[in-house]
């Protein structure tokens, strides 16, 4: 019994190592109404790891650009194609959103003056991004456990120690701390082993727990949808985000249920419940029969669309009640993104929630979504 | 649901929607200050991804000056109209304008204010003017407590930034609003959100 468990820990463990390793090359340009030298100072060049946040690099990026600013006070924000950054986004969840195409390096903008405080909230550097972190830890451990006790009883000196372990991409410093924390992982059962669950499970260790005590299981999840033209051929010809109203941005947790007759739920599964508008009826109402439904057969069917597939879709989608056709029309799902990993839909959901998710136990997801143009 | 244990404070999402509507009724009703304006309902739609039905309580557009009745500042604010800019300016300084927002949280399962404060100008007051307008219990609290009691966040349905209370102690504060009451999840979930109002 031992092997595959361990097995799957040495998975889970080489998965949280590249998570924690990737990073997105990026070309930071200065702005041109900041440059008060000539020539202009060239770009620069650094990594920026998926998992951190864009204000933590602005000690280096500033220290490239020192002797070209203008004199005065910086308030520090970045740009890419016109849109304004949020800098409380994971770099790599801003990247797998925004660029379509991958773009490497990525190029972007910073700006040291007139901050956009109607679009971003305020950013006062690392301290914003530390607490903006901790905020969203205390709510994915409200959201798993039930409360947040275990991170506003933690110590200042492992809120500290945490803290660093994520600014530095530390994983061992980090697993020494969270695992601490008792959140997670969440168990194949749709489980989640707390504190309190697993005084439990040693209090009557031969005793399953009873499925009608057990709490569901909730999962802490972030999606950004991006609207993009549903006649779309090429994922890389979207038009970029000019506004972030062309985005939804959805935090609600995916809550477990245990459904009889299916072994685990798969991502698409999980999709299907948190963006019901965004998936076809026929699969929708697959997804609450026996077998895992293939919801993105639809998009794939789009994607290469000849008119004859098309149009015997358009035959299939007739049968529906006029309500749900109007809504699969609308709208498909063209593309799903994890961690820069474009994911088989088919893959057991709570594997990417323990394996793919940020530091503050949150999962990220890019949806692109095709929208007819109203 | 039988047999049902302590209630937790929280709040599902039916039961909000039905103590929003409840909220907006008894405010009609009670006609706490003709000067104020009354809460109202606004469904939620992005405007072009056709998300599922939903929305926020919202109480805009309210005045808070120092000393000053909703009719005066409409009196000041006619001054404005008619250009009398130099004495609008020194006064104006004083009247704040606000907007609350309630909005549900699907992670903490409880309602969470949102607000922000502008100038009449429409220039965004900044956290530190919004402070000065605290009472000075609340101006203790928030500067022992810096980033758990108001806090800068996104706007769940605005993507713009706003001012929230942190919502991680609401539940706590409702089981001790109303746990004493007895009231069926029914009763409990038309008071919440009238008892939130008061319990501030």
């Amino acid at each position: 019994m031992a092997a595959p468990h361990d097995e799957a820990a040495a998975w889970s463990e080489e998965a949280a190592r590249r998570v924690w390793a990737g990073a997105v090359p990026l070309q930071v340009h200065l702005h041109d109404a900041d440059v008060t030298a000539l020539p202009p100072p060239p770009a620069f060049l650094t990594l920026g790891p998926r998992i951190g946040y864009l204000p933590l690099l602005i000690p280096v990026i500033k220290a490239h650009f020192s002797n070209a600013l203008p004199p005065g006070v910086d308030t520090v924000w970045f740009e890419y194609k016109g849109l304004p950054l949020k800098w409380y986004v994971p770099i790599g969840a801003l990247f797998d959103l925004l660029c379509a195409d991958p773009e490497r390096p990525w190029n972007l903008i910073v700006h040291f003056r007139g901050y956009p405080s109607e679009i971003l909230s305020p950013c006062e550097g690392e301290d914003s991004v530390k607490w903006s972190y901790m905020n969203s830890l205390k709510e994915a451990t409200f959201i798993i456990t039930g409360n947040s006790k275990s991170v506003m009883n933690m110590s200042h000196a492992d809120q500290v120690a945490l803290w660093e372990s994520v600014m530095k991409g530390n994983l061992d410093g980090y697993k020494s701390i969270s695992t601490r924390l008792k959140i997670g992982p969440f168990e194949d059962d749709g489980l989640v082993r707390t504190a309190s669950a697993e005084r439990k499970r040693q209090q009557n260790s031969d005793e399953p727990e009873s499925p009608g005590s057990s709490k569901p299981c909730r999962v802490p999840v972030r999606l950004y949808v991006r609207n993009v033209q549903e006649d779309l051929e090429y994922i890389e010809d979207a038009v970029p985000v000019s506004d972030w109203e062309g985005v939804s941005y959805i935090n609600r947790p995916f809550e477990i249920r245990k459904v009889e007759g299916r072994s685990y739920i798969t991502l698409e599964h999980a999709l299907q419940t948190l963006l019901p508008e965004f998936f076809s009826s026929k699969a929708a109402s697959r997804a609450d029969g026996s077998h895992p439904a293939g919801a993105l057969d639809s998009a794939a069917d789009s994607s290469d669309a000849t008119n004859s597939s098309r149009s015997s879709k358009e035959a299939e989608q007739a049968l529906a009640s006029p309500r749900e056709v109007g809504a699969a029309k609308k709208t498909k799902v063209k593309l799903v993104r994890v961690q820069g990993i474009e994911l088989d839909m088919d893959i057991p959901f709570l594997w990417v929630a323990n394996n793919l998710k940020n530091p503050e136990y949150y999962l990220h997801i890019c949806v692109y979504v095709g929208t007819r143009k109203q | 649901m039988g047999g049902s244990p302590v209630w937790d404070g929280t709040l599902s999402l039916d039961s909000f929607n039905t103590s929003a509507a409840a909220l907006v009724k008894r405010w009609k009703e009670i006609e706490v200050d003709d000067s104020l304006p009354e809460w109202t309902w606004k469904p939620c739609s992005k405007s072009r991804v056709p998300l599922e039905v939903g929305g926020y309580l919202a109480l805009e557009r309210v005045y808070s000056s120092c000393g000053r009745s909703q009719e005066q500042i409409e009196e000041m604010e006619k001054f404005d109209d008619a250009g009398d800019v130099a004495w609008v300016e020194s006064s104006s300084d004083n009247v704040h304008v606000y907007d609350f927002h309630v909005v549900y949280s699907f992670s903490y399962k409880v309602p969470v204010l949102y607000f922000r404060g502008y100038h009449t100008s429409g220039q965004l007051l900044t956290l530190d003017e919004v402070k000065e307008g605290l009472p000075s219990h609340s101006q203790k609290v928030l500067s022992e407590s810096k980033w758990t009691f108001i806090t800068q966040e996104e706007h769940p349905h605005l993507s713009k930034p706003w001012l929230t209370l942190h919502p991680c102690a609401t539940s706590d504060w409702m089981k001790l609003l109303l746990e004493e009451t007895k009231a069926t999840d029914k009763e409990r979930s038309l008071q919440y959100l009238p008892a939130c109002m008061y319990g501030d």
